[in-house]
């Protein structure tokens, strides 16, 4: 079975810019790039790509899928038909399922039920501590042989310093990179929004900035102390961005991921209390989201990762402060990214395939993909830059509704997406 | 969802103009001598139906709107949930739809969380009153407090009120903030550091607009460090009450060391003016947060707070199903 993408404008870390390059692929790998006018093979199927973008494809390196154990709001299936409808060809989901991803049967369970699904990849994140409670660590070799790329408490950050000290020096063994949702939370326990003018003003309990602050500078100490690779999940301060500019300055193994609402909204969208506006970390103010898109800009933001969250709709349409927190992503991801970034020019679209593809390879030591260069795995992404659509929750492939976005406007989404070579949304045109 | 008339919720202070403050007031003071008749009893509402949902327990403020709908000839029902609708399985949209359905005319809502009344008028046809959600607003008591202060002072236009305690929980602060400096009053805050954050400073928007950087001269709202510097020379002082499970959260040590620092004592009062009167929204501590020398003094109008709260219930229930505004 052979794919030609024939005449898109093909966006890679080894591609020379807008050469007309297409793309053979060939049992699930990228055999060839064909110059203009050379001919394709015999029996070639021909994917028209004229006017589109051609990227490797994109990895969201921090999702929630819910299975095991909270099917009502997401399933591996349902994740994954999300996952491809927004062009990501790999997903990776964190452990906070129930039971826990904290040893290597459950991380199987999620690759099978990936395999079943048969749309994006899967590459689970395993738990640091078992249970993600906090005291014991996991098996994390164990989960590594049976596939996870990385180790995380996630929502539950490891409050002990000391087992987040050994955590680090054992997953450096296992060339693990630790993830880490910065927040201590015996400075934001009970808040619900952003700390500053609009929790008071709206009467709601502060997550305060510096809660994700200390716990990123803690962990930026500790990556230096044990040589391990931290990689903070969705940065959402001013302070944290500069402690990881810092960091890297000093050579320090870190890295960072930003999620698409927190580099468009701000605190501000709390108004009238939607509880789709509520998510940990919380949407920050006007400066700290000027503080992200430097960090776009200048490198030191790693990654964009959605940190897709479904929640059921009767556990949204509670009071604010008893509403769950996070929000959908997979969907908007892309538009959001066009909107917000290439259209404005803060970043281009070289930044934003690093972003997507190739730095989320690297971080999790994906081989073979994040790049398109011949004998890569065929994972792409097929972007029209210009196509105007409009989000709609209840269109959403994912089994939940509550994303922020509903009814917004884009210009720029994904019209297929490839993974090992087949399409798995959109069509050949 | 189709609203099918056009309908007035009183979600909060904040939103309003001073204009629409005033036209409240001055409904409310036509409103005021029913309550002194014999028979205290208008049809001005007569068919209305009001629906009290209290999701928190109270007395006085139920009553209140219950007196005020009854005073009006309202059809008035009370429904008292006792925690959040989660305990009952049921969310809190579905409890708002249901008794939707029944097709009250308003809805007067207290609930512990911020924003519920916001979230109940995006979904019901009925108008949405607050009667206090959490540490958000309390707009009738703002009002009344606002009721009081005219009857003693004729006006509120260039006052000096100080509003001492935790600020940080109370919806009673802010909602008066609101008013107070909407209306031309100068109001400065005090606490301690752990209830009073500095960022209250800023609730309100003072900037100058072409030169938002400078520090604004003569501010409207002021957080102020020592509870003397508040209530010096101040025309009213406001306390707040201390909820006790506060003190399991650290936010001060004791409730003796609080009386003793941050109480309103007669020494303290004396820094006021000569004139100056005592507000506090009940229910008090005596004790703690206002001396009971203090509370019962004839500066304390805290029973003509209550006094003044029916009518201006009356008032907000009158103009949230349809009535017009009283002009000065």
């Amino acid at each position: 079975m052979k794919l030609l993408i024939s005449n898109g404008h093909l966006i890679d870390p080894a591609a020379p810019e807008n050469t007309g390059m297409s793309v053979l692929i060939e049992d699930g790998r990228v055999s060839s790039w064909l110059r203009p006018g050379e001919n394709p093979p015999e029996g070639c199927e021909v994917f028209d790509a004229s006017g589109l973008l051609v990227a490797p494809g994109f990895i969201d390196m921090h999702v929630h899928l819910r299975e095991p154990g909270q099917e009502h709001k997401e399933t591996i299936a349902s994740g994954c038909a999300a996952a491809v409808a927004g062009g990501w060809t790999s997903v990776c989901p964190m452990p906070n399922t129930t039971p826990v991803n904290d040893n290597a049967a459950i991380t199987r369970y999620m690759i099978e039920q990936a395999e079943r699904a048969n749309l994006a990849n899967v590459f689970p994140v395993g738990a640091i501590t078992k249970s993600s409670d906090g005291s014991e660590l996991a098996e994390m070799g164990e989960m590594k042989s049976a596939g996870a790329v990385a180790v995380s408490d996630d929502g539950r950050p490891v409050p002990n310093a000391g087992i987040m000290r050994r955590a680090m020096q054992y997953a450096h063994d296992f060339d693990l990179p630790v993830v880490d949702h910065c927040e201590d939370k015996s400075l934001s326990s009970g808040g619900v929004m952003h700390e500053g003018k609009l929790s008071l003003l709206l009467g709601l309990k502060g997550m305060p900035a510096l809660a994700e602050e200390i716990d990123t500078v803690r962990d930026i100490i500790l990556a230096r102390e044990t040589g391990a690779h931290i990689h903070i999940a969705h940065v959402s301060t001013k302070g944290a961005i500069e402690a990881v500019r810092r960091a890297k300055n000093e050579g320090i193994n870190v890295t960072c991921e930003v999620t698409p609402h927190h580099f468009t909204l701000t605190d501000v969208a709390v108004e009238g209390y939607d509880t789709n506006t509520k998510m940990s970390p919380p949407l920050r103010s006007e400066e700290h989201l000027e503080a992200i898109l430097e960090g776009l800009k200048d490198g030191t933001i790693d990654a964009i990762a959605t940190d897709h969250a479904p929640h059921h709709a009767d556990e949204k349409a509670l009071e604010y402060d008893r509403a769950p927190f996070g929000i959908t992503g997979l969907e908007t991801a892309i538009g959001l990214a066009f909107n917000q970034l290439v259209h404005k020019g803060i970043i281009d679209l070289a930044r934003l395939v690093e972003l997507c593809s190739t730095n989320p390879a690297k971080i999790f030591r994906l081989k073979d993909r994040g790049t398109l260069k011949p004998g890569s795995i065929a994972d792409i992404t097929i972007i029209d830059p210009e196509l105007k659509w409009t989000y709609r929750n209840s269109e959403s492939k994912s089994k939940s509704r509550n994303s922020p976005f509903d009814e917004r406007e884009f210009t720029g989404r994904a019209v297929a997406t490839i993974v090992g070579g087949r399409i798995v949304y959109g069509e050949v045109r | 969802m189709e609203k099918p008339y056009r309908r007035r919720d009183l979600l909060g202070i904040r939103n309003l103009s001073a204009q629409d403050i005033i036209g409240i007031l001055d409904t409310a003071e036509n409103f005021r001598e029913i309550s002194n008749r014999e028979i205290k009893k208008v049809p001005t509402l007569r068919g209305k139906t009001v629906i009290n949902l209290f999701f928190e327990s109270s007395t006085r403020t139920r009553t209140s709107f219950e007196l005020a709908a009854k005073r009006l000839s309202a059809d008035a029902v009370n429904i008292s949930v006792s925690s959040s609708s989660v305990s009952k399985g049921e969310t809190l949209l579905d409890t708002a739809l249901n008794l939707d359905a029944m097709a009250p005319d308003c809805i007067v809502v207290r609930h512990s969380s911020a924003g519920v009344p916001h979230q109940l008028a995006k979904v019901s046809r009925a108008a949405i009153v607050n009667a206090g959600d959490g540490a958000n607003e309390h707009p009738t008591q703002a009002l009344l407090d606002a009721m009081t202060i005219r009857e003693h002072k004729k006006k509120i236009e260039g006052l000096k009120v100080a509003i001492i305690g935790d600020i940080l929980h109370s919806r009673v602060a802010r909602s008066n903030i609101h008013l107070l400096t909407k209306l031309g009053a100068k109001v400065r805050v005090a606490g301690p550091g752990t209830l009073v954050p500095n960022d209250f400073g800023h609730l309100i928007d003072e900037r100058d607009s072409d030169n938002p950087k400078s520090k604004i001269q003569n501010p409207k709202l002021e957080v102020v460090p020592k509870i003397e510097d508040a209530i010096e020379g101040a025309d009213v002082v406001m306390i707040l009450r201390i909820q006790r499970e506060r003190q399991d959260s650290a936010y001060f040590p004791t409730l003796r060391e609080y009386s003793i620092h941050y109480g309103l004592t007669n020494d303290r009062l004396n820094l006021a003016k000569k004139d100056a009167i005592v507000l506090h929204p009940g229910p008090m501590n005596r004790g703690i947060e206002i001396s009971s020398d203090v509370a019962d003094s004839s500066r304390s109008l805290i029973l003509d707070q209550v006094k003044y709260g029916v009518a201006v219930r009356m008032a907000v229930l009158y103009l949230a199903t349809g009535g017009s505004m009283t002009s000065s």
